[in-house]
């Protein structure tokens, strides 16, 4: 599917809905695929984290309500600093929650015995953004690593061991070391070690900040085909919205320690509520030229239009300009093509008579197609 | 250059050096088994590692500190009634092993506590998550990853011995401190005095030389790029 950009005055009489005919013509929007029986693998309850400072207390974390079900890829994104590091250390272990509970299949961690916290930790495994891996090891004594500290049989460590390096396709590499990797061979050999002890959850901090576009993609797509394969249920942080476009089915938004926006990624990128999720949706390659903006008035209004489910079918721009004597100009338009939908964007100015334009909105508000204006604002 | 002096060189020297290796490796083989286990805990119960515990660390670090803080000479001459008691005698080359297996103690604990230190935070963070114990942390990570700039410390404190060793030879420890101090400095022979300090030139060189390269082939197995 190509992905249309235009720019410019290309006039909606010239250009009769081509856009979103070639936009939706693949009939990617199936239902929501919802999750009929929701199966809790990791309940967050009311989670905060304070650190005593020098001054204050730091808030890292405010009553933070999470729950990720079994077989969901969760992604919970924010800019540094606003606490999802925080977050997946507590589940991970290495940081202790103030106040509220992390339960994991219902048990709260904070209450587990040694031996239980020990079974807790191999049943999740963790990657992170700079491997972690050990240089004195090879790659096979990398992955292991965590069958030889469980105390698993030699024979055993070695046959699983060739498994995993089959998984993340690192069978040639077995007897590198780490420092002889690329970074994308080390995120690799990183996952088949988390992986060892057949964990039922994934943590992965940061685990593709570190690499570049294209090594980034392969790995994601390896954690999907963990998620789906072996049905791993993947929890990841990060900052950037593609990593969770491309492989989450869930997703978070967390700004100064809060969750201010939360649901399943397809709702979220069609309808963002909040002014940060809609910072992280912006695209550097999707930004409209200022002149634009600065043209606005109540005869010139910029729309940005989302369409999903099946208002993506109709004709509504032509409609549009039939029903309401207004122009309309396409400035932009792309698709986000998420794990089980599509979404498409178009930013159009819409010009003629304020009556009409208000009647337009009208009727796209009736059509249940999402739009926002785009104010001029003062800077 | 007398046939006097050789022949007295030939008689003294061989088992002088002897000596001095026998005194330097014993008592680097017991500051190594003293030094290593306090290295290890001052590094897990600092600040902010694993097993976090002040007083303990606290304790050791005083000690460390102090055993450090004294002379050489003086720590010898100090300790003369505890290596009396110890061996027997505080002369000759195996007494000599006490004062400089208690001055290279510290000193050893040291140097491993800065090389585990090195030891990348994340990395122990990736295995306290995979579940390991602290047994597991220190003979699996820590001191594996750690190897080749343990080598190195050990190196130095073998290096620092030779020279704390001839110290000792002026206290009648034995070994080619003593050679250089009775024939070199009382008797003015010359000769014997540059043969003892070329040879024990030689020792330095052929230990620095040979931790050199255990360290790069370590380095070089695991795939470092090495500079010099």
């Amino acid at each position: 599917m190509s992905i249309c950009v235009i720019h410019g005055y290309s006039s909606i009489a010239v250009c009769p809905l081509s856009i979103l005919e070639i936009l939706f013509s693949a009939k990617r929007n199936r239902a929501i695929l919802t999750n009929m029986n929701p199966n809790p693998i990791i309940e967050i309850q009311a989670v905060s984290k304070r650190y005593a400072q020098a001054k204050e207390n730091v808030h890292a974390l405010q009553e933070i309500s999470l729950t990720i079900d079994k077989g969901d890829t969760f992604g919970i994104i924010g800019l540094s600093g606003a606490g999802k590091s925080t977050l997946i250390r507590c589940l991970a272990t290495l940081a202790t929650p103030s106040s509220g509970k992390i339960l994991f299949h219902g048990n709260s961690i904070a209450d587990m015995d040694k031996i239980a916290l020990r079974a807790y930790r191999r049943n999740i495994g963790m990657i992170f953004q700079h491997f972690n891996l050990l240089s004195s090891r090879t790659v096979a004594g990398n992955i292991a690593y965590p069958l030889e500290i469980a105390n698993v049989p030699k024979e055993k460590q070695d046959r699983r061991v060739d498994e995993l390096l089959g998984l993340v396709g690192l069978k040639e590499k077995k007897d590198a070391y780490p420092s002889q990797l690329s970074g994308g061979e080390k995120q690799r050999v990183g996952i088949a070690r988390a992986l060892a002890t057949h964990p039922e959850v994934l943590l992965c901090d940061e685990a593709t900040s570190a690499l570049d576009p294209r090594t980034t993609r392969e790995i994601l797509s390896l954690l999907r085909n963990i998620n789906k394969n072996l049905n791993v249920t993947i929890v990841l942080i990060t900052h950037e919205m593609d990593v969770i476009k491309q492989i989450c089915n869930k997703v978070a938004v967390i700004e100064e320690g809060k969750i201010v926006e939360e649901g399943s990624v397809f709702n979220v990128f069609a309808d963002p509520q909040q002014p940060t999720t809609k910072q992280f949706l912006l695209n550097a390659s999707h930004e409209i030229p200022p002149e634009f903006i600065k043209d606005v008035s109540p005869n010139r209004k910029l729309l940005r239009l989302r369409f999903k489910g099946k208002v993506a079918g109709d004709p509504i721009i032509s409609e549009i300009v039939r029903k309401f004597n207004v122009d309309a100009n396409i400035l932009l338009g792309w698709i986000d093509r998420l794990q089980t939908q599509t979404i498409g964007t178009l930013i159009i100015e819409l010009i003629g008579p304020a009556e009409g334009i208000k009647n337009a909105l009208l009727y796209l508000t009736e059509k249940t197609v999402h739009y926002e204006v785009i104010e001029n604002e003062p800077s | 250059m007398s046939p006097a002096n050789i022949q007295l060189a030939y008689q003294l020297l061989p088992l002088q050096l002897w000596n001095t290796i026998y005194m330097v490796f014993a008592s680097a083989f017991f500051a190594i088994l003293i030094g290593l286990p306090i290295g290890i805990v001052l590094t897990i119960t600092d600040k902010g590692h694993i097993k976090e515990n002040k007083i303990i660390y606290k304790v050791l670090e005083t000690i460390v500190n102090i055993g450090r803080s004294f002379p050489f000479a003086i720590l010898m001459v100090a300790l003369i009634p505890f290596t009396r008691w110890l061996i027997g005698t505080s002369l000759g080359t195996t007494a000599s092993i006490v004062p400089l297996t208690i001055a290279a103690a510290p000193f050893i604990a040291r140097l491993i506590e800065s090389s585990l230190k090195e030891v990348d935070k994340h990395i122990l963070e990736a295995v306290i998550v995979m579940g390991s114990s602290t047994w597991q942390i220190i003979t699996k990570i820590l001191l594996p990853e750690a190897l080749p700039s343990i080598i190195s410390a050990i190196t130095l404190t073998v290096i620092n011995l030779i020279g704390y060793s001839a110290m000792a030879g002026l206290v009648g420890g034995g070994g080619l401190g003593q050679v250089a101090i009775q024939y070199g400095y009382h008797r003015f022979n010359t000769f014997i005095m540059i043969i003892t300090v070329i040879l024990l030139i030689l020792l330095v060189q052929i230990v620095q030389w040979l931790g050199g390269y255990i360290v790069k082939s370590i380095l070089k197995k695991r795939g470092k790029a090495i500079h010099d």
